[in-house]
């Protein structure tokens, strides 16, 4: 290896007379540590976010057997904490809007990215944007006045259930999970859809069994984003679920009562609880709880998506 | 001798208005190893895709003349796309697997035509393979993924892939575009055992190659056909000047 020194003099000549090689390292030093800082700090935020929840929620766990945690009472005024009436709300209500929201948001973009003439797509797809923009609120205000009396005229005892929230969810949810599909969909490469045709297969043959498996990463982080709005959202599930914290009755009905979920209790009853008390300290509990729901999903669809097609084996 | 294929007075224009192709005349006969050879842009892989009409994908384009396969025109609106594509099989330039397995990729045509039925499916498999070189260097390993594959084994895979349904035509659009010479002369020598059996029609890589392979070829330039016939007429006495300035390396 040759120093910069022993260099040929027309190389020496190109470096700017003002940044001599120290200098430019220096300088190569700021921009890395920088970055670096950057990349680092999302890390440590969410540690700090984590360990913030562990301080303020861990008393619930000292204090409250975690036999009553599993309960299935749900009053704070009588020190009863039981979580899993809550837990079964969330879990009606977000289970609920991905049955809903997958497979019309999967049907949509493959309608929209190759079936739709050219001029139908290019109205669907700003329209279903500005779904997309649509305030939350906006959103559960919709299913308060006008789903919630539907339902309740279809047979339920109330309009105010798991079904309507999930329902409200859902839509939430759609336009990311139809946006980010299409755009997989149109990534896959023309190559595939040539090598099938060519093979005689139909065009509805070479979407299910190449375009969409060539696809899969891209929609299973665009069916990730869209249930992860749905998973975090509180103000409209609030205001459409009825907000009874109790375990529904077993089975298909159980939908169509009212429920309430994690979020929607905490964001209700913060307001009102003793900083310190142990109610407040529950109500962290429940944001760990949460936080802990939402990491498994999201390392169970990484993992998912790194399963195969990251792989590549044999020769090159 | 009834041409296996005619196409008569075809002219292709894109969206764009670049015209491909100009009033295109050539009858291709049953197990002939018909070359397509020119310049970039002359309109060789157009034609390949408009007799299998995978050109149909793209809007906006016109199209005139006709192309008849057995007799039968094949933009007739009642001839079903999907069995043409069957008869007519195709091998690309880039060579495409599909995601899967060595052998879902072989299995994927012959299920897409429906047949279910296991022994006959592993059976064509085995044949294809077999007819397209490639069969020794992948027995053990049929359930790898076809990306593991080398270039000229993903390339020969895609040719047993379409011979798996026993098509009845196959254009090959150049390929052996990227192979190294061994693996090029594998694929040529299988094409002369195929040829036994299906009509081909390639667009080769080179002039070289297309003297080597062809028993008649098609020179074109710009989208017209300068010159058609035998491999002897058109690598050693050409009569239009531009066929003999192209295939002595004058231009090109």
């Amino acid at each position: 290896m040759s120093t910069l020194d022993e260099a040929p003099a027309a190389w020496q000549e190109q470096q700017p007379s003002g940044a001599p090689a120290a200098k430019r390292n220096w300088r190569e030093t700021i921009i890395e540590t920088v970055i670096r800082l950057c990349g680092i700090s999302a890390v440590v935020i969410i540690t700090l976010i984590f360990l913030f929840l562990l301080k303020e929620g861990a008393p619930a766990f000292m204090q409250v057997p975690i036999r009553d945690l599993l309960g299935v009472r749900w009053y704070p005024i009588e020190d009863m904490f039981g979580l899993l009436p809550l837990l079964v709300g969330s879990l009606l209500v977000t289970i609920g809007a991905v049955v809903i929201a997958v497979p019309l948001g999967l049907t949509t973009a493959v309608y929209l990215g190759e079936f739709a003439p050219p001029w139908l797509r290019e109205i669907l797809k700003p329209v279903i944007e500005v779904l997309a923009g649509i305030p939350s609120i906006v959103l559960g205000f919709l299913g308060w006045v006008a789903l919630a009396p539907l339902i309740q005229a279809a047979g339920a005892a109330t309009g105010l259930t798991a079904f309507t929230g999930a329902i409200i969810l859902a839509y939430m949810a759609l336009p990311t999970i139809i946006s980010i599909t299409e755009d997989a969909l149109y990534a896959v490469p023309k190559e595939y859809r040539d090598g099938a045709l060519a093979l005689g297969a139909t065009q509805w043959q070479t979407i299910w069994r190449v375009v969409l498996p060539a696809a899969r990463s891209g929609i299973v982080i665009a069916v990730m984003l869209g249930v992860g709005r749905a998973i975090g959202e509180t103000m409209a599930v609030m205001l459409v679920t009825g907000n009874a914290a109790n375990i529904p009755a077993f089975g298909l009905g159980a939908w169509f009562q009212p429920v309430r979920t994690m979020t929607a209790t905490i964001a209700a009853e913060m307001g009102e609880v003793a900083q310190g008390s142990l109610h407040y300290s529950v109500l962290f509990a429940i944001g760990i709880v949460l936080f802990l729901i939402t990491f498994a999903f999201n390392s169970l669809a990484t993992r998912f998506i790194g399963g195969r097609s990251r792989r590549r084996g044999g020769q090159i | 001798m009834t041409a296996k294929l005619s196409i008569r007075d075809l002219s292709f224009t894109y969206a764009d208005g670049a015209q491909a192709l100009q009033h295109i005349n050539m009858e291709i006969f049953a197990n002939e190893l018909f070359v397509l050879f020119g310049p970039s842009r002359a309109g060789k892989t157009t034609l390949l895709r408009l007799i299998n009409r995978l050109a149909d994908l793209l809007d906006g384009v016109q199209r005139s003349g006709e192309i008849l396969f057995n007799d039968q025109d094949v933009y007739n609106p009642n001839l079903d796309v999907t069995y043409l594509r069957r008869r007519i099989g195709m091998v690309f330039a880039v060579p495409t697997p599909l995601p899967g397995s060595i052998y879902a990729n072989l299995a994927y045509g012959l299920e897409m035509a429906g047949i279910k039925d296991r022994r006959i499916i592993d059976e064509r498999v085995e044949r294809s393979l077999r007819q397209a070189a490639l069969w020794d260097e992948v027995k053990d390993r049929l359930q790898d993924s076809a990306f593991a594959l080398s270039g000229g084994q993903k390339q020969r895979m895609c040719l047993a892939r379409s011979l798996v349904l026993e098509p009845d035509v196959i254009l090959l659009d150049n390929p052996t575009s990227g192979l190294d010479p061994i693996s090029t002369a594998l694929v040529e020598e299988s094409l002369f055992e195929l040829k036994q059996q299906y009509t081909i029609i390639m667009v080769p890589h080179s002039v070289q190659q297309a003297s080597r392979v062809a028993d008649r070829a098609a020179f074109l330039l710009n989208g017209e056909v300068v010159e058609i016939g035998s491999q002897q007429r058109i690598f050693i006495h050409p009569r239009d000047k531009r066929t003999e300035d192209y295939v002595t390396g004058r231009f090109g």
